[in-house]
C-alpha cells in the first residue's frame, strides 16, 4: 500500500490556503532536506523543473515533525483554520 | 473589556479535564477546539493507565467508552532474522478495577467533550486560537479570527506544539532532542479474528512493545494494541535520531519503516486480513523535567502536552494521564485564584506546587535521566541482535555435537556483555 494510499484512508477538510510556507532561500542551501525524510505523511519534495522545495499541506496529518526537523528555520508551520485540516475519527 | 472567567484553548484531555473540574463552580468558563470535534486532532498509540488518575474524576469512569483492558504484555526484541518476545499474562492486570486500557482518542475526547457539556460548559468547534491578548505583559484573553475573548485567565491546552506556551514567552524554541514522532494505522479486523489471534477472551486486551532492528538503530520502537475491533500499530522514533541518520547515505523515509515493520514476520501474520482505516501521526515531548517550560504566568497556566508532560519510560511512553492530572490540577489553582481575585503568576503558583506534590512531577523528576540513557543506540541495535544471537545458539542443535550450555552462554556474554563498554551501559540503567 503506498502512503497516498494510505493518505485517502484519513478524512480532511482542506483550506485554500496552505498552512505551511518553506524559506526557498534557506532550502536552496540545505543538503541533508530533513523534511522529506521526517515527514510521516511523505509531503516534502523537490520539484526537479523549478529546484525549489515543496510541501502538499493537503495531506498534512498535523503532526509538525517537519517544522521540528527543519533546524534551519525554513519551515513557518501553524495550524490549519478551525475547522479545516485532517479530522481523525479513530485516533 | 468584558471578561469571562476562563478561556481553555483545546478540547483534548488536558482542556476537557480541567473544564470537567470546574464545571458546577461559580464560573464562566469557555473551551474553544480547532477541530470539527473534541478527539478529531488527537491521537494516542494508544494506552491509558487508570491507576494514577481514577480518584481525579472518580464519577467521570463508569461506562468509559475504552477499547480493552490490558491484560496481556508483551516485548519483543527484534533483530536481523530473529526475534525473542517476554510475555506477561497477568491475573492482577485482568482483575476489576482494570489498571489500564487499550484506547482510541477521537471516541474518547468526543465522548468526554459530550460529558463536560452535560455538565454545563460551552465547547466551541471550529474554532483556533490565534495569539493571545495581553496587557502590560499580562495575559487577558486570546484572539480567534477577529473575534477578542477576553478572560481572567487563559488555559493553553493546545498540545505538544503550543503557540500560546510560545507566545507567552513560557516554552523555549523546539529542539529535535526533545520531541519525539509517533506514527500508526487502524487496522481493522473481525473481534473473533482479534481474540483468536491475541489468545484474548471477551475484552480483554494486549499491548507489545517492539524494540531493535526496525528502527535501524535509532531511538524508538514498535507498538501493537488490541482494540476492540481494531488494531493500532505503528511506531515511535526521536527526531532527532531521525535526522542523525539522514545526514548521510542510505537515507531512510520513516514512513517505509513501518511498512517494513508490516512486513516483518513477527507482525505480517497477526493483521492479515485487516483493512487500514486510518493513518495518523502526533509528535510527543520526551525532553522530560529539565526541558518542561514555565507553567504558568499572569493569566495563563499550561496543561498537559502543552506543557511538555510526556515521557518515554523505556517500557511504556506515558502522556495521557499526565494531562488529566495536569488539567484537573489548573483547576483547583484557578478555583482558589478565583476566590482570592487574583489571577496573577502569584495567584496561579498554587498549581506548580499541586503538581510537585503529585505523580505528574514525581515521576518526571524520577525519570530525569530516561533519555540520555536511551540516546545509545546500542539498545536499538546491538544488544536486542545479542540477545536473539545468543537464544538461537542455545536452542540450536545439529551434526556437530552440542557443546556445553553453559560455554555457549558465556562465550556469548563475554562477547557482548561483559566488555567494559557493555558494564557501563548496564551500569547506566540504574539511572532510571
Amino acid at each position: 500500500m503506498t502512503i497516498e494510499e494510505k493518505l485517502a484512508q484519513d478524512a480532511f477538510k482542506n483550506d485554500e490556503a496552505s498552512h505551511i510556507t518553506l524559506d526557498q532561500s534557506v532550502c536552496k542551501d540545505c543538503r541533508e532536506r530533513f523534511c522529506i525524510y521526517s515527514c510521516p505523511a511523505h509531503l516534502y519534495s523537490l520539484n526537479e523543473e523549478t529546484d525549489q522545495m515543496q510541501v502538499e499541506f493537503a495531506g498534512c496529518l498535523e503532526c509538525g515533525t517537519c517544522m521540528i526537523a527543519c533546524i534551519y528555520g525554513s519551515i513557518t508551520w501553524n495550524y490549519p483554520r478551525g475547522g479545516f485540516g485532517v479530522q481523525y475519527r479513530y485516533g | 473589556m468584558e471578561k469571562i472567567d476562563v478561556v481553555i484553548v483545546g478540547g483534548g484531555l488536558a482542556g476537557l479535564s480541567c473544564a470537567y473540574a470546574l464545571a458546577g463552580e461559580d464560573l464562566t468558563v469557555l473551551v474553544l477546539e480547532r477541530g470539527d470535534f473534541s478527539g478529531s486532532k488527537n491521537v494516542t498509540g494508544g494506552r491509558i493507565y487508570l491507576g494514577p488518575i481514577r480518584n481525579l474524576m472518580p464519577d467521570l469512569w463508569e461506562e468509559v467508552p475504552f477499547e480493552r483492558h490490558v491484560a496481556k504484555e508483551a516485548l519483543t526484541l527484534m533483530a536481523e532474522g530473529s526475534s525473542t518476545t517476554f510475555q506477561l499474562s497477568s491475573q492482577k492486570m485482568n482483575q476489576r478495577p482494570y489498571p489500564s486500557y487499550t484506547i482510541l482518542r477521537s471516541r474518547f475526547d468526543r465522548w468526554f467533550a459530550d460529558k463536560v457539556m452535560g455538565k454545563g460548559v460551552y465547547i466551541v468547534p471550529e474554532k483556533r486560537a490565534d495569539d493571545l491578548m495581553l496587557e502590560d505583559g499580562k495575559v487577558v484573553g486570546v484572539k480567534t479570527g477577529e473575534e477578542e475573548i477576553g478572560a481572567e485567565v487563559v488555559v493553553a491546552a493546545d498540545g505538544v506544539l503550543s503557540f500560546l506556551a510560545e507566545k507567552a514567552g513560557l516554552r523555549k524554541p523546539f529542539e529535535p532532542q526533545h520531541l519525539a514522532v509517533g506514527f500508526k494505522e487502524v487496522i481493522q479486523l473481525p473481534r473473533e479474528k482479534i481474540e483468536d489471534r491475541f489468545g484474548l477472551m471477551g475484552e480483554e486486551g494486549m499491548a507489545h512493545l517492539f524494540v531493535g532492528s526496525l528502527t535501524k538503530g535509532m531511538m524508538g520502537g514498535g507498538f501493537l494494541y488490541t482494540n476492540l475491533e481494531s488494531i493500532s500499530l505503528g511506531m515511535v522514533i526521536g527526531i532527532d535520531a531521525i535526522n542523525a541518520i539522514n545526514k548521510r547515505e542510505p537515507r531512510e523515509e520513516v514512513y517505509r519503516l513501518l511498512d517494513e515493520f508490516k512486513e516483518s514476520p513477527e507482525v505480517k501474520k497477526l493483521i492479515q486480513g485487516g483493512t487500514l482505516v486510518e493513518y495518523s501521526a502526533h509528535v510527543i515531548p520526551e525532553g522530560g523535567i529539565g526541558v518542561i517550560p514555565k507553567l504558568y504566568s499572569d493569566g495563563i497556566l499550561l496543561v498537559g502536552d502543552a506543557a511538555g508532560f510526556g515521557l518515554n519510560m523505556l517500557i511504556t511512553v506515558r502522556g495521557m494521564e499526565y494531562a488529566i492530572a495536569s488539567g484537573v490540577m489548573a483547576a483547583e489553582a484557578i478555583k482558589e485564584a478565583k476566590q482570592k481575585g487574583d489571577f496573577s503568576a502569584r495567584g496561579l503558583a498554587h498549581y506548580e506546587d499541586l503538581l510537585r506534590n503529585s505523580f505528574v512531577l514525581k515521576e518526571l523528576e524520577t525519570y530525569r535521566h530516561a533519555l540520555s540513557i536511551l540516546k545509545n543506540p546500542k539498545w536499538f541495535n546491538y544488544y536486542p541482535q545479542a540477545v536473539c544471537e545468543l537464544y538461537e545458539k542455545l536452542m540450536w542443535i545439529d551434526e556437530k555435537p552440542k557443546v556445553k550450555l553453559s560455554s555457549t552462554a558465556y562465550g556469548e556474554l563475554r562477547k557482548n556483555l561483559l566488555t567494559l563498554q557493555g558494564m557501563k551501559d548496564i551500569l547506566s540503567l540504574r539511572r532510571i
